[in-house]
Order: structure tokens, then C-alpha cells, then sequence
């Protein structure tokens, strides 16, 4: 094997400048591919916590028909004490899962004595929410991110439209389950970011102050939050807890639980996957450049050393070793195709990162880009990189190997 | 024993339509340890012969034994094998292969078809180079020796493995003359230190005044046979 492979590279050295255009092929479609995989996989990976940090979570957990008509937050679809109970049974049965935040979820009217708009409140507890949703404290652009009771967290959007500043005295008008509506005083506590999307007019308050702007005699959650220990692992654990929440149906026998993903909840997931095709295709092309570039120099390698070929099979040299010189060079190429395309990706992504490319998506501002090289993606690519110029040799190699030595030292 | 055998050997070349017999009924024998010569005006069939007996294409038709092998039955693959541990092979345009150096052209037979383990390949490569008087020049590569010295590695290969066996189509005709004739001289003289026996074609008689038995060959027969039992010039 090593005689063969000092012989292949030496041979690849008697013809080094196609050598190396060849090589360099491979290297930028690798560079290329890596840099794209890891920039892509970076955003992916940036707006997927954006998302999910900074509002949605992991999981969420409704009564099932909550999802279906969430535009209006119908309060008679929430989860009463004894649902809620055996929740926590399954939540507490399925390993993975870091923070529950419960949220009673209303829709009401804010009114800063002077005008009103729409405003959609979120009941929660400041602390679980916090671990459940990170990045809320980030969100705070003035006040306390300590969220106290009698305090309303009051969107950017509605804040600006409304002209309210911390501290300002406004009033939460909402209508009960049963009809009745009710008003309450509340102290700006903080005006926050918006998310893009729906969710940009959602507002927050201590669940208790929620309770009683609705007059809730027993607690009943709209909605309960999830973050996950391992975010890689994240449908296995929703599996799970569908699993040990399959036993629990209503009165007429349906499932009482809807659990979804935030891929199920965020319209961001189709970015993502498509993302995902992309890279896909992405490296679809760069077998495709590989297999021709590698081929079509073995083909050519193969046609310039005829004679060679039938001088070394003459001398005795097996079929199957002929076969192996130049599967070898095949390989020898996409090896150092990939190692320097490696190289030049590592470089690459070094000098995105510290080139500091920041970028805006939808509301959110500033967020900057940090690509980072996976050790698995490297495997892969390189994997498949040097499997395929190979077998792009393989077919050349073949047809070396099936000289007949006569017509091979005839050639001239 | 004899080294090879033939009998009423044909070989009838076909492309589309015509078909040239290149070889009519060629019958003969070779001693082991013998110099012979097959000497032919070109086209009159000598690398076809020589082709056939170094195991690289099948007589149409006749028998042909080889060191007690009927050759013309092994595959591609025990055909290789037996090439590879029975004849040494040198060619007219030398063959070297251009990214070895000589010491590794020497040794490519042993490493690359025989698998003899490192100290031994070294001590035959190195007493094969000395035979031939390349020791100097081992390590040089092809394009930088001149045609007789390639000539001479090319005969330190074949003879590296010790093979019974020595083919050798028209080995001079690429040299001058002053050249080949140290070529032949060479090759005698490896026959007698190594006991090979050497078959080779020429088309130039000037070149044979050294060999024991010259066939002459026109258009495909063997027409006259002369054994030289001591040097001489008598020309056959
Ligand atoms: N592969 C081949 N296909 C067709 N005809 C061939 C082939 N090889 C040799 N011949 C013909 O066979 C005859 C003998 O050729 P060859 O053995 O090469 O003679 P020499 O080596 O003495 O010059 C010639 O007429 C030549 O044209
Ligand atoms: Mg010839």
C-alpha cells in the first residue's frame, strides 16, 4: 500500500500543475461548501434561539383546540387544576426538560387614559418564565427586567404608539370568562423589544395580577412553557412527553394535550428547512464537481500512460495492483483537495468572525453572524469528498487495469 | 529439458475484413542457458513471436510450452504470475518508468510483482546495478541517463528477479551501433554470469556476430536455423 502510494504520488507530481488545478477545484468546492454549512448553520442556528429564547421556548403544551383559535386566546380552552396536575406528573416523567413556565394568556385593552389599543397579556411566573424564555430580560430596552406585581411589561411597538414611559400609570381592561369585564390600574414596569411576527402586541404581567384582572377563582393555564436540557435532541423529548400524555383524553375520549415543537409554532421553521435543502443541494454539487474533476484526470492520466501501463503489466504487475495505483491517485487527489479546502474554510470563517458581520432580521437588530466549523460537518464532507473522487477514479482504474499489454505497449 | 518448445505455431492478425497471418507454421526449440537471436526484416513477424512466448498474446493456432508450461491456457491474471516469476522483459524503447529512479526501476519487479522482503531487495537490486555498471548513476532518473544506460537498467530488471527467461524485442535499434553492440555484449555477458537464457530480435545482422543460434524469419516462416558453437562471423 505505501509503495503504491509513494508511486501514485509521484505520479501526481510529474503532472503537478493539473495536480494542483484539480486539487484547487476540490478545495474551493469544499471551502465553499463548508463556509456556506457553517455561515447558514450559524443563522440557522442564531434566529432558531432568537426565537425560541426570547419568547416561544422549546415546547408548549395547550389544551387541544387552544392552537386552532389562539388569535382570540379563548380563556374557556385552558387547563383547569386537574389537567394541570397530571401535566406535571408527565413533565416530570420525561427526562430532558430544564424550565416549566405556566402562562394564563388574555387578550385586553390598554389604555393610557387618553386612548386604547389592543394588547395581548401574558400571565407568568417573572422567575420560571425567565428560565424558560432567557432572552426575556434582554428584551427590556428601558426599566427593571425584574418584572414585580402591579407592573405591566408593555411592547415597544405599543409603547411608542401610545407615547408610555417607564413608571407612566395605565389601565388593563379585560373580559372574564363569564362575560363580565374588568379593569385594573398598572404601573409601566419596562417597555420591551418586539418579536417579530405575532407576538409583537404581547405584553407581560405577574400571574397573580392576571388572575385577578380575570377574577379566576381556581387557576387555569393557557399555556405552559418547555425548555429542553439537549436542543438536538428536542423531538425525542416531545415524543416522550406525547407519549406519557397519550392517556389523558376529555369526556369524549379525544387526547386532552396538544404538545408542539417550536418548529410547529414559528413560521421561521420553513427558513430553516429550507436552509437545510440548500445545503443539501449545495453539496450534491460539490460531488458533482468533485466526481467530474477527478474523473476527467484520471481519464487523461490513465490515456497518457498506455505504455507505461503495458510495460508494468508485461513485468508481471497483477490486474488488481495496476487497479489500486490509480484508485490511490484518486484518492491522494480528493485528500489533499479536501485537506486544503479545510484549511481555507477554517481561514474563512476566522476572518467572518472577525470581521464581525452583523445583520438585521425583521425587528431584530444587530445580530451578529458567527460561523463556527462543526468537527462532525468537517467528517462528513471530507467523508464524502474522498469516497467520491475515488470512485470518480474508479472507472479509469478499471480500465487500466483491463489493458492487455500487447495493445497497451503498441501504443504509441 | 528444453527451455521452449513450439510447435507449428500461426498467428493470424484480423482487423475488419483483412487478415494478415503474421506467423505460418513456426516450429522450433531453445536449450536452457542459450543466446538466440530471431532476425527479421520489420513486418516479417518477430515482435509477434516474441509476443507469443513472453506470454502476452495466444497463438491462433500450434502448441507453445514455456519452462514445461503450455502457456497459450493461462488466464489474464496466472498469465501476469507467470510472467512475473519467470521471464524479464526489455524493450526497445526501454520503458523505464519515469518516476522511479534507476536503483527503484531495478527494484520495481521485486517490490511491485515478487513482494521480497526489504533487506534482500536491496542486496539484489544493489549486486544487479553493479553487474551492469549503473551503481553510480542509481540514483538518477530515466530522463536524465543517456539510451545506453537505460538499455543497461532495463537489462538490470529483467535480470533482477532471476527469472529463466530473458525476451528482448529489437533492444538495440533505438542505440547507435557502437552502442548496441555494448548491449549485446552486456547481455552475453549477464548469460553467462546468471545462466538466463536470452531470446531477443533484431533486423540489423551487424548486430548478431555474438550469438549462438540466429533464426532468420521472413514473412511469418522460419527459413534457415545457424548454431554458432564458438564465436565467429560466419553469418547464416
Ligand atoms: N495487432 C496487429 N494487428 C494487425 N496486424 C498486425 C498486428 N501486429 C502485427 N501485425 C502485422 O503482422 C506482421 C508482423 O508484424 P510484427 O510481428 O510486428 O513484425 P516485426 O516485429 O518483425 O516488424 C506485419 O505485417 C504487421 O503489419
Ligand atoms: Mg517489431
Amino acid at each position: 500500500m505505501l509503495k503504491l502510494m509513494k508511486i501514485a504520488l509521484r505520479n501526481l507530481l510529474r503532472y503537478h500543475r493539473r495536480t494542483l488545478l484539480t486539487a484547487s477545484l476540490i478545495a474551493i468546492g469544499v471551502t465553499f461548501v463548508l463556509v456556506f454549512i457553517s455561515a447558514s448553520g450559524a443563522f440557522k442556528n442564531l434566529m432558531i434561539g432568537q426565537i425560541t429564547d426570547s419568547m416561544l421556548g422549546h415546547i408548549q403544551v395547550h389544551r387541544r383546540g387552544y392552537m386552532a383559535s389562539i388569535d382570540s386566546l379563548p380563556l374557556n380552552l385552558n387547563l383547569e387544576p386537574g389537567a394541570m396536575n397530571k401535566l406535571e406528573e408527565a413533565l416530570a416523567s420525561t427526562p430532558g426538560i430544564t424550565a416549566v413556565s405556566q402562562r394564563i394568556k388574555f387578550p385586553g385593552m390598554l389604555s393610557n387614559f387618553m386612548e386604547t389599543t389592543n394588547i395581548r397579556i401574558n400571565g407568568v411566573y417573572p422567575e420560571r418564565e425567565t428560565t424558560a424564555v432567557p432572552l426575556l430580560p434582554g428584551r427590556v430596552k428601558k426599566g427593571s427586567p425584574q418584572l414585580r406585581e402591579g407592573e405591566l411589561f408593555v411592547p415597544e411597538l405599543l409603547a411608542a404608539g401610545m407615547k408610555l414611559k417607564v413608571g407612566d400609570p395605565v389601565v388593563i381592561i379585560a373580559t372574564n370568562r363569564d362575560g363580565s369585564v374588568n379593569g385594573r390600574q398598572f404601573k409601566v414596569g419596562a417597555v420591551i423589544e418586539s418579536v417579530t411576527g405575532p407576538g409583537g402586541r404581547d405584553g407581560y404581567m405577574h400571574i397573580e395580577d392576571a388572575r385577578e384582572v380575570l377574577r379566576m377563582e381556581t387557576l387555569e393555564i393557557s399555556e405552559v412553557t418547555l425548555r429542553v436540557q439537549n436542543f438536538s435532541k428536542l423531538n425525542e423529548t416531545a415524543e416522550q412527553l406525547r407519549a406519557n400524555l397519550s392517556g389523558e383524553t376529555d369526556k369524549q375520549g379525544r387526547p386532552l394535550f396538544d404538545v408542539r415543537t417550536w418548529e410547529d409554532l414559528s413560521p421561521f421553521s420553513n427558513v430553516a428547512r429550507m436552509i437545510d435543502v440548500m445545503s443539501f443541494f449545495i453539496r450534491l454539487m460539490l460531488i458533482a464537481i468533485v466526481l467530474v474533476a477527478v474523473m476527467n484526470v484520471m481519464i487523461m492520466a490513465v490515456f497518457e500512460r498506455i505504455r507505461e501501463i503495458g510495460t508494468i503489466a508485461a513485468i508481471g504487475t497483477k490486474p488488481g495492483r495496476i487497479l489500486s495505483l490509480f484508485l490511490i491517485e484518486g484518492l491522494l487527489l480528493g485528500i489533499f483537495g479536501t485537506g486544503a479546502g479545510i484549511l481555507l474554510a477554517g481561514m474563512a470563517t476566522f476572518v467572518i468572525n472577525a470581521a464581525n458581520i452583523s445583520f438585521n432580521f425583521g425587528r431584530q437588530v444587530g445580530l451578529v453572524l458567527s460561523p463556527r466549523l462543526e468537527p462532525g460537518q468537517i467528517l462528513i464532507v471530507a467523508a464524502i469528498v474522498i469516497l467520491v473522487s475515488t470512485a470518480a477514479a474508479l472507472q479509469p482504474a478499471f480500465r487500466a487495469s483491463r489493458m492487455e499489454p500487447v495493445d497497451a505497449l503498441r501504443h504509441v | 529439458m528444453s527451455l521452449i518448445v513450439t510447435q507449428d505455431i500461426c498467428k493470424t492478425y484480423r482487423t475488419g475484413e483483412v487478415a494478415v497471418e503474421a506467423l505460418k507454421s513456426v516450429s522450433f526449440t531453445i536449450e536452457p542457458k542459450s543466446f538466440v537471436s530471431f532476425v527479421g526484416p520489420s513486418g516479417s513477424g518477430k515482435t509477434t513471436l516474441l509476443n507469443l512466448i513472453g506470454c502476452l498474446d495466444r497463438p491462433t493456432s500450434g502448441t507453445l510450452e514455456v519452462a514445461g508450461i503450455h502457456i497459450s491456457r493461462l488466464n489474464r491474471k496466472k498469465a501476469a504470475a507467470f510472467r512475473g516469476s519467470h521471464l524479464g522483459f526489455i524493450f526497445q524503447d526501454f520503458n523505464l518508468i519515469p518516476v522511479l529512479s534507476v536503483y527503484e526501476n531495478v527494484e520495481y519487479p521485486l517490490l511491485m510483482v515478487q513482494n521480497i522482503p526489504g533487506s534482500e531487495r536491496r542486496k539484489r537490486v544493489l549486486h544487479m546495478l553493479d553487474a551492469v555498471g549503473m551503481t553510480d548513476q542509481k540514483d538518477k532518473y530515466p530522463d536524465h541517463i543517456s539510451g545506453g544506460q537505460k538499455q543497461r537498467v532495463a537489462v538490470a530488471r529483467a535480470l533482477v528477479t532471476k527469472p529463466p527467461l530473458i525476451l528482448a524485442d529489437e533492444p538495440t535499434a533505438n542505440l547507435d551501433s557502437q552502442t548496441a553492440f555494448k548491449v549485446i555484449d552486456l547481455m552475453h555477458h549477464m548469460r553467462d554470469e546468471f545462466g538466463a537464457t536470452f531470446v531477443f530480435s533484431t533486423h540489423d545482422r551487424k548486430i548478431v556476430r555474438s550469438v549462438e543460434t540466429i533464426y532468420s524469419l521472413t514473412d511469418g516462416r522460419i527459413n534457415t536455423h545457424a548454431s554458432l558453437s564458438s564465436q565467429g562471423g560466419n553469418d547464416a
